[in-house]
């Protein structure tokens, strides 16, 4: 203890941190000071969670379209609390809006924004715009359909201002009105290097005011003598600040974040819908339609944002009991209702998405991606034991394979395939042997990765749907007819018993299909039936 | 006496309630940090070159590909070894750094044994240190013989 209060000593001496501390400890605060007060310091306190949570995730994150999805994966479905992790920091985003709007309101019901603390007000309004700023640039992070469509109805509306709209739409690095690897960047940019220096610098603004003109008194304080902020003021806010953190917590294990399939641009079925706290405005876009749309879109946001911004010049009277503030609490009120029927009414018009919000949690093998006929030649070359001689990721007797693309005529591969040396015949069939020259000369990437590891009865089950010739009818991971209906994510409506029944007999599970009976044996049908219900959505 | 009563209680729910609130932030982040990732596949021994290439009693360098988990990554890349054929069956299988401070090493033809050039750390023929700072024999990498091909594993065992 004598130790410690030397250290203290000789750090006091020399940066007054001590007296410091004290006297940020032991400001006066007004004897009506209380439980209103807290908002401020629960804000000051989730920004700090932010930061923190975010950094951890910055430590596993690929800032890159494409790598940043994945990575994001791998945080949530590889590494010990990420998904926690995650969770905090998108639970924290929101319960951040919460808090600051609180804290906006408080100040607006109290009338805390009158002379000297106009300038205080106004920083505070910066500093929530700044958090709506983090929470639409970081919507476009995790690369998923919801972040990606989401993103790109944002830089519409954000190009609709007459004149400014192309400058804008270039500045948020998305001209001819795609998103890609320039608007990814831009939105990373501002999330984590931008916003947090700016929100660092409007906090230390805002708290130096804070102290400067002191807590808000009301009319009846003159006559009591002044509180000191610690430790009672600083209990409050504590408790208050542990009850937030009680509820963030509670959220981020128990509501699972959602992470979809990975942002396609060519999907036309995706509906983008905004984050919860911007549906009120995506709803009211639907009343201004045609020419009126930039009133919606742009001239009512920015009135609103003028009019909260100059409210210390609007409302110029002097300051009152919050009892007989009639006029703050009513359009307080207003507000709260106008937001809620709006938001209300846009999860009730909008419909429901009809991809599943978890996809891109579950654990998905690069051969559950493959189209089957790859799957089926990794199959036939398996089966034929081609990697005696074509060892993968090596050279041996035969070239590797997995290194380059083959060059060599189909004439002379289908020979090749047929007789591979001398004397030696392989048992391949003629649609096998095509599907292997396909292979071999036009595989993807992905074909790579799921070369080695592809479990054998996957590979087999594709092997029976090529032999069937099931994509004649049937889309597939992207290949085949779709006289029939595309089978990814066929388990999601349908069960292994459905599909066995109705591979003997498919107009009694679903009358009027033309679908052809298919009499397989029961290894095949135990094999393709398996493959199907694998294959994600 | 009420007073301080009262002021101690507001200071130890203040530190309590921060300190809950500071741990329950930490834990996991410790736990985020320090943790393997859970399904860190290691690839299986791949075949690397083959044993009637190499002559008994001489170790080379064997370049192969090796498939390896690098994060959210599957990389297929270039992997090298020193390998050294023992007899007809028998292989050892050295990483290729240095157990000093991660050099690359080679074999040096006229000394018979291992250099590594950074701080002159030697090893004999079956990776004892002979000279130099290095605090351990050569690393070695799992192996295995099978039908005239040498497998090499991923894995690293230290000495």
């Amino acid at each position: 203890m004598k130790i410690l209060r030397g250290v203290i000593d000789w750090l006091e001496e020399r940066t007054g941190i001590e007296s410091g501390i004290k006297h940020f400890l032991y400001e006066d605060v007004p004897a009506s000071a209380g439980w209103h007060q807290v908002l401020g310091s629960v804000a000051l306190f989730a920004f700090l969670t932010q930061v923190f949570t975010g950094m951890l995730l910055a430590g596993n994150y690929a800032p890159t379209p494409g790598e940043a999805y994945n990575s994001l994966r791998y945080i949530v479905t590889e590494l010990t609390a990420g998904q926690l992790i995650r969770g905090l920091h998108h639970w924290g985003a929101s319960l951040m809006i919460i808090v600051v709007v609180l804290h906006l309101m408080q100040v607006l019901i109290w009338g805390a924004y009158k002379k000297p603390r106009e300038a205080t007000w106004m920083v505070g309004c910066v500093l929530l715009l700044v958090t709506l700023a983090y929470g639409l640039t970081g919507y476009l992070l995790p690369w998923d359909n919801r972040a990606y469509w989401g993103t790109v109805v944002t830089t519409q509306i954000a190009a609709l201002p007459p004149g400014a709209g192309p400058y804008v739409l270039r500045l948020l690095g998305s001209d001819g009105g795609s998103i890609g690897a320039i608007t990814f960047a831009r939105f990373y940019a501002a999330h984590v290097l931008l916003l947090p220096p700016l929100t660092i610098l409007l906090i230390a603004i805002h708290v130096y005011l804070v102290r400067r003109h002191g807590v808000t008194p009301i009319p009846q304080d003159a006559a009591l003598p002044k509180k000191k902020f610690y430790p009672e003021q600083v209990f409050k806010d504590t408790v208050a600040t542990f009850l937030w953190f009680a509820v963030l917590v509670t959220m981020a294990i128990a509501v699972r974040v959602p992470l979809g399939h990975v942002a396609d641009p060519t999907d036309t079925s995706y509906i983008p819908r905004p984050e919860w706290y911007f549906l009120f405005l995506f709803q009211m876009l639907k009343a201004f339609q045609g020419p009126l749309e930039i009133v919606g879109a742009v001239i009512l946001p920015t009135l609103a944002i003028l009019a909260l911004f100059l409210a210390p010049f609007i409302d110029r009277g002097k300051a009152l009991r919050v009892r007989e503030r009639t006029g703050a609490i009513a359009l307080v009120v207003f507000a709260v209702l106008g937001w809620s029927a709006l938001t209300a009414r846009a999860i009730a018009t909008t419909p429901p998405s009809t991809e599943d919000p978890d996809a891109g949690l579950a654990l998905v093998e690069p051969w559950q991606e493959l189209p089957a006929d790859q799957l089926a030649a990794i199959g036939a070359f398996r089966k034929d034991n081609c990697g005696n001689c074509h060892l993968i990721g090596k050279s041996g007797p035969g070239p590797d394979l997995t290194h380059a693309l083959s060059q060599r005529p189909t004439d002379w591969l289908m020979q090749h395939f047929k007789q591979p040396a001398p004397n030696v015949a392989t048992q391949l069939k003629n649609p096998e042997l095509r599907g292997l020259v396909t292979f071999v000369t036009k595989r993807g990437d992905a074909a790579l990765k799921a070369w080695p590891s592809a479990p054998q009865s996957a590979v087999e089950g594709a092997m029976v749907y090529q032999a069937n010739q099931c994509a004649a009818c049937h889309k597939l991971n992207g290949v085949g007819m779709q006289t029939g209906p595309p089978l990814n994510g066929v388990a999601d409506h349908r069960n292994r018993e459905w599909l066995e029944g109705h591979f003997a007999d498919p107009q009694k599970f679903s009358p009027g299909s033309t679908m052809p009976v298919y009499k397989l044996s029961s290894h095949d049908l135990d094999r393709l039936t398996s493959y199907i219900l694998e294959i994600p959505k | 006496m009420e007073t301080t009563t009262r002021r101690s209680f507001y200071s130890a729910v203040i530190a309590g309630l921060g300190g809950l609130m500071t741990a329950t932030l930490a834990a996991p982040a410790a736990a985020y940090l320090l943790i393997r990732p859970k399904s860190q596949k290691q690839s299986d021994l791949v075949a690397a070159a083959d044993l009637a290439q190499l002559t008994v009693g001489k170790p080379e360098e064997v370049v192969f590909r090796r498939t390896r988990v690098d994060g959210w990554r599957v990389l297929n890349e270039k992997a090298t070894a020193w390998v050294l054929r023992k007899d007809d069956r028998n292989v050892v299988a050295f990483a290729p750094q240095c157990t000093h401070l991660g050099c690359a090493y080679h074999w040096d033809e006229k000394e018979n044994n291992f250099l590594c050039p950074c701080h002159t750390s030697t090893f004999s023929i079956d990776g004892k240190v002979l000279t130099g700072p290095a605090p351990r024999p050569l690393d070695r990498l799992v192996t295995k013989v099978d039908q005239g091909k040498i497998l090499i594993g991923a894995e690293i065992q230290k000495a």
